[in-house]
C-alpha cells in the first residue's frame, strides 16, 4: 500500500474544491476527493441524478475542477461510454494530443447504480467499455430524503421502510464481478490509502472497472457528522463491509479485511449499529438475520478464496 | 484482419437499396464519428448496414457502440456529442418512447444529433408498420423533425440536416422520419454522392475544441447541466431553444437551395414542396411516403380535368407556418392528411391541428377538412387518394361533407363493422 506521506506528496492538488454544498461529514465528499487525488486532472466525470448532482454547486457555481457533466438517472454508464468513444474518435482525428489518455469516470449513488442504473451499467460491463464506474454507496436515496434502495441493509430504517428493511443489501460488486470485467474493488472512506491504491490501479487498466465505496451519510444514517470515519471504520471492522479486489477474476481480500475471515477477529456488530439511529429500532429477529447475512457473505468469500487456490496457476 | 481504409471512399454511384440502407449510406457520407445503436423493427437494417461498413473498415476512426437499449443509445450519443463529435443513430416507435427522457436531454443540451426514424405505430396492440405518431409524439422535446417521401430523400435529408443542425446559430437535434416498411424495406435507385462533393457541402467535422457551447476537455474544465434555481437562466435557455427553431426555418431554406445547386435535386423550399398548386382550387397537405403516391393521384386527376394540387409538408418542427399560409391560401378547400394521431385534440390529427392553428387569423382562409388514414400501416391505395381529392372537389363545389365524418374529421378507410 502507498505510504501516507507519498500519497499526500503526490496529490497536493485538490480537484474537488471547497465551497461545495456537501453536508458536514459527507462520505461522498471524502470519496470523491481521494478518488480524484489518485486519478488526477486528466479525468472526465459523468454523474447521474444523485446527491453529487446537487452538492457540486448551483449553476453557475461549480466545485469540481475537472470536466464534469450531469446526466439523467439511468444514463450514466452509457453516457460515459459515448464520451469515451468520442475521445477515441478525437484521438483518431487529432493524434498525439492526449485524447486517448483521458479517464472516463462515472460517480453514481447506490440508487443510480443498483436500481435505476443497473441496466446501463450491465450493458457497459458486458461490452467492457473503457470506463471507470464508481458507486458511492450511502445505502439509500439520500438526495430525495432517505428512501430505501436495493443497497439498503436489512433492518435499516428509511422513510419507506418505517419498520426496518425486510430484504437484504444487493451484492452489486458481486454482480459486476460476474460480468467478468477486468477489475472490481470495494473501498471504504475510512481507508483512504487503500482507496487511493485501488483507483491508481483502476486507472491503469483498460476496459470496464467498477469500484464500490461505502460512503456513510450523517443525516441519513443518524450519527454526528464528526463520526463519519469512525462509522465507516466500524463497518469494516465488524465485517459488515468487506474490502476486496477482483482482478481478472481473482479475488484478494484487502489488508483491513483479511484477518476478519476469522469471525472471532471481527468487532461486535452492535458496535457499528448502535452508532446509527437508522438501526435504533431494529428488532431482535432482524438483528439475528442481519448477523447471519453478514456471516453468509463471509462464507461465500471463504468458498471463493478456497476455490481459487485450486485454479490452475 | 480487415484492412482499414485510410479515409472514407465513395464515388458517385446509383445503388438500388432499401430506405434503411440509404440512411446508413447518408451517415457514412456525413463521416459520422460516433454511432450508437440498438435494433428495433423496422429500423434494424440501418444498424446492420452501419455494422458492415464499420467492420469492413470503411469508416476509419468511427466508433460504433452497440448498447443494450434505446435509453442508452441516446445517452451514448449525448455523451459523444457533448465531447464534440458528429453522431448518428436510428430508431423507431417504442424505441423513441423508451428514450423520451434522453430526447429531452439532447435538446436541452443543444446537441446537433441527427437520428433516422423508420416510423411505426405505437403499441398496444403491437404494430410495426408505417405511422408517424412515434416521431410526432416527440413534438415538444425541442427536436427538429422532418418527413421523407422517397428513398433518395432519406439520403439527401440526412445530409441537409447535419448542415442545419450543426450551424452554430441553430444547434438543435433532429429526427428524419420515413414510413416503416414502405420506405425502410423496399428498394429503389438512390444516388450516393461523391465523398469529396459531400465534404464540400457539409460543415467540416467539429474542431478539436468541439461545439462552441459545450465540451468535455481536461484542458478546459467546465461543468454542464447542474441544478439551476428558478431565478437562474433556465427560463431564458428555454426561450432560446424556441428562438433557434424559428431561426432554423431560414436555415432549412438556404440549405435546401445550396443542396439543389450542388446536387441538382430540389425539395421545394426545404420546409414545404408544392405540386401543381398555382392554379389549383382544391389541395391537400400531406407528408411522408403517402405524399409520393399523392403526386400520382394529383397527376391523374389533372388529366381528368380537376384543378387539384398538393403541398408536401417536409418539416413538422419547426412548423412552416408562413409557408403553409401562403400556399394554402391559393386554394378554396384544403384537406390535411395525417398518418398519425393526436388524441383529444381539435381534429384528432396532429398536422391538421397545426394547419388550422396557422390559418386561425387569416381572413378568407380556405375550408379545412382534416383527414386521417393509413394508421398502423393500413394500406392507402392510389384509388383511395384519388377519391379523397374528388371528395374535396365535391366539398368545394357543393359544400357537401363526406358521410362518414367523425367529430369533424374524415377517418378514411376504416373497416366497416356492424
Amino acid at each position: 500500500m502507498v505510504k501516507l506521506k507519498e500519497a499526500l506528496d503526490s496529490c497536493q492538488e485538490e480537484l474537488f474544491l471547497p465551497g461545495n454544498s456537501c453536508c458536514a461529514g459527507c462520505g461522498l465528499e471524502i470519496a470523491l476527493r481521494w478518488a480524484m487525488k489518485a486519478l488526477g486532472p486528466n479525468t472526465a466525470l459523468v454523474t447521474p441524478a444523485s446527491c453529487l448532482n446537487v452538492v457540486i454547486g448551483l449553476w453557475p457555481k461549480t466545485a469540481p475542477n475537472f470536466p464534469f457533466t450531469n446526466m439523467a438517472f439511468a444514463a450514466a454508464a452509457a453516457a460515459a461510454t459515448g464520451m469515451e468513444a468520442a475521445f477515441k474518435a478525437k484521438a483518431y482525428r487529432f493524434p498525439n494530443k492526449g485524447w486517448d489518455n483521458i479517464t472516463s469516470l462515472v460517480f453514481a449513488g447506490d440508487g443510480g447504480t443498483a436500481d435505476i442504473g443497473i441496466q446501463g451499467l450491465s450493458g457497459a460491463a458486458e461490452r467492457n467499455s473503457n470506463i471507470l464506474y464508481v458507486c458511492y454507496d450511502n445505502e439509500a436515496y439520500m438526495n430525495t430524503g432517505i428512501q430505501r434502495s436495493s443497497s439498503t441493509p436489512h433492518g435499516a430504517f428509511t422513510t419507506t421502510t418505517t419498520k426496518g428493511k425486510e430484504r437484504y443489501k444487493k451484492n452489486l460488486p458481486g454482480i459486476l464481478a460476474a460480468h467478468e470485467i477486468p477489475y472490481v474493488a470495494t473501498c471504504s472512506i475510512s481507508e483512504p490509502l487503500d482507496l487511493y491504491d485501488k483507483f491508481k490501479k483502476a486507472k491503469s487498466i483498460k476496459g470496464c472497472k467498477y469500484i464500490h465505496i461505502l460512503a456513510p451519510c450523517p443525516p441519513g444514517w443518524g450519527y454526528q457528522s464528526e463520526e463519519s470515519i469512525e462509522v465507516a471504520r466500524l463497518a469494516v471492522k465488524t465485517g459488515s463491509w468487506i474490502l476486496y479486489e477482483v482482478e481478472n477474476g481473482i479475488m484478494t481480500l484487502s489488508k483491513k479485511s483479511k484477518s476478519l475471515l476469522d469471525s472471532s477477529k471481527r468487532a461486535p456488530l452492535v458496535d457499528y449499529l448502535s452508532k446509527q439511529k437508522r438501526f435504533s429500532q431494529i428488532s431482535e429477529k432482524d438483528l439475528i438475520e442481519l448477523k447471519e447475512h453478514i456471516e453468509h457473505n463471509w462464507e461465500r468469500i471463504n468458498i471463493e478464496l478456497s476455490c481459487q487456490e485450486q485454479y490452475p496457476k | 484482419m480487415v484492412e482499414v481504409q485510410k479515409d472514407f471512399i465513395q464515388e458517385k454511384e446509383t445503388k438500388i437499396i432499401k430506405g434503411n440502407v440509404a440512411a446508413a449510406y447518408a451517415a457514412k457520407s456525413a463521416r459520422v464519428q460516433v454511432i450508437s445503436a440498438y435494433p428495433i423493427t423496422p429500423q434494424t437494417t440501418v444498424v446492420e448496414k452501419l455494422s458492415e461498413f464499420s467492420d469492413n473498415g470503411e469508416m476509419p476512426g468511427t466508433q460504433y457502440i452497440k448498447v443494450e437499449s434505446e435509453h442508452s443509445v441516446f445517452a451514448a450519443v449525448i455523451g459523444a456529442s457533448k465531447a464534440g463529435t458528429r453522431t448518428f443513430t436510428a430508431t423507431a416507435g417504442q424505441g423513441i418512447f423508451y428514450a423520451h427522457e434522453m430526447i429531452h436531454w439532447a435538446a436541452g443540451a443543444r446537441l446537433p444529433i441527427v437520428v433516422a426514424i423508420a416510423s411505426r405505430g405505437p403499441a398496444p396492440p403491437w404494430n410495426i408498420w408505417a405511422d408517424f405518431t412515434d416521431v410526432i409524439s416527440q413534438r415538444d422535446t425541442g427536436w427538429m423533425s422532418s418527413f421523407c417521401a422517397s428513398h433518395q430523400e432519406i439520403y439527401d435529408e440526412i445530409l441537409m440536416s447535419y448542415k442545419v443542425c450543426e450551424d452554430h446559430e441553430i444547434l438543435l437535434p433532429k429526427f428524419i422520419a420515413y414510413g416503416g416498411f414502405i420506405l425502410s424495406h423496399t428498394s429503389k435507385p438512390v444516388i450516393i454522392e461523391d465523398q469529396e462533393l459531400v465534404d464540400r457541402f457539409l460543415p467540416s467535422l467539429p474542431s478539436e475544441e468541439g461545439w462552441p457551447h459545450i465540451w468535455m476537455d481536461p484542458k478546459r474544465p467546465m461543468m454542464f447541466g447542474n441544478l439551476i434555481m428558478p431565478s437562474g437562466f433556465y427560463y431564458e435557455f428555454r426561450m432560446k431553444i424556441h428562438d433557434a427553431f424559428i431561426r432554423a426555418k431560414e436555415k432549412v431554406k438556404s440549405v435546401a437551395k445550396e443542396f439543389e445547386q450542388m446536387f441538382g435535386r430540389s425539395y421545394g423550399n426545404g420546409l414545404i414542396q408544392e405540386y401543381k398548386m398555382d392554379d389549383a382550387k382544391v389541395g391537400v397537405v400531406i407528408y411522408g411516403d403517402l405524399a409520393l403516391q399523392m403526386e400520382q393521384a394529383v397527376e391523374d386527376l389533372r388529366e381528368e380535368g380537376y384543378k387539384v394540387g398538393m403541398i408536401k409538408l417536409r418539416h413538422f418542427r419547426p412548423f412552416p407556418v408562413e409557408d403553409i399560409i401562403n400556399s394554402v391560401k391559393k386554394v378554396e378547400t384544403i384537406g390535411v392528411i395525417d398518418r398519425a394521431t393526436a388524441f383529444g385534440s381539435q381534429t384528432g390529427g396532429p398536422v391538421s391541428c397545426e394547419v388550422k392553428s396557422a390559418l386561425h387569423e387569416i381572413k378568407e382562409a380556405p375550408n379545412v377538412l382534416p383527414i386521417i388514414n393509413g394508421l398502423g400501416g393500413r394500406e392507402v391505395s392510389l384509388e383511395q387518394q384519388k377519391n379523397q381529392l374528388k371528395m374535396l372537389v365535391k366539398l368545394n363545389e357543393t359544400g357537401e361533407l363526406p358521410k362518414d365524418i367523425i367529430h369533424g374529421t374524415l377517418w378514411d378507410g376504416l373497416l366497416e363493422v356492424e
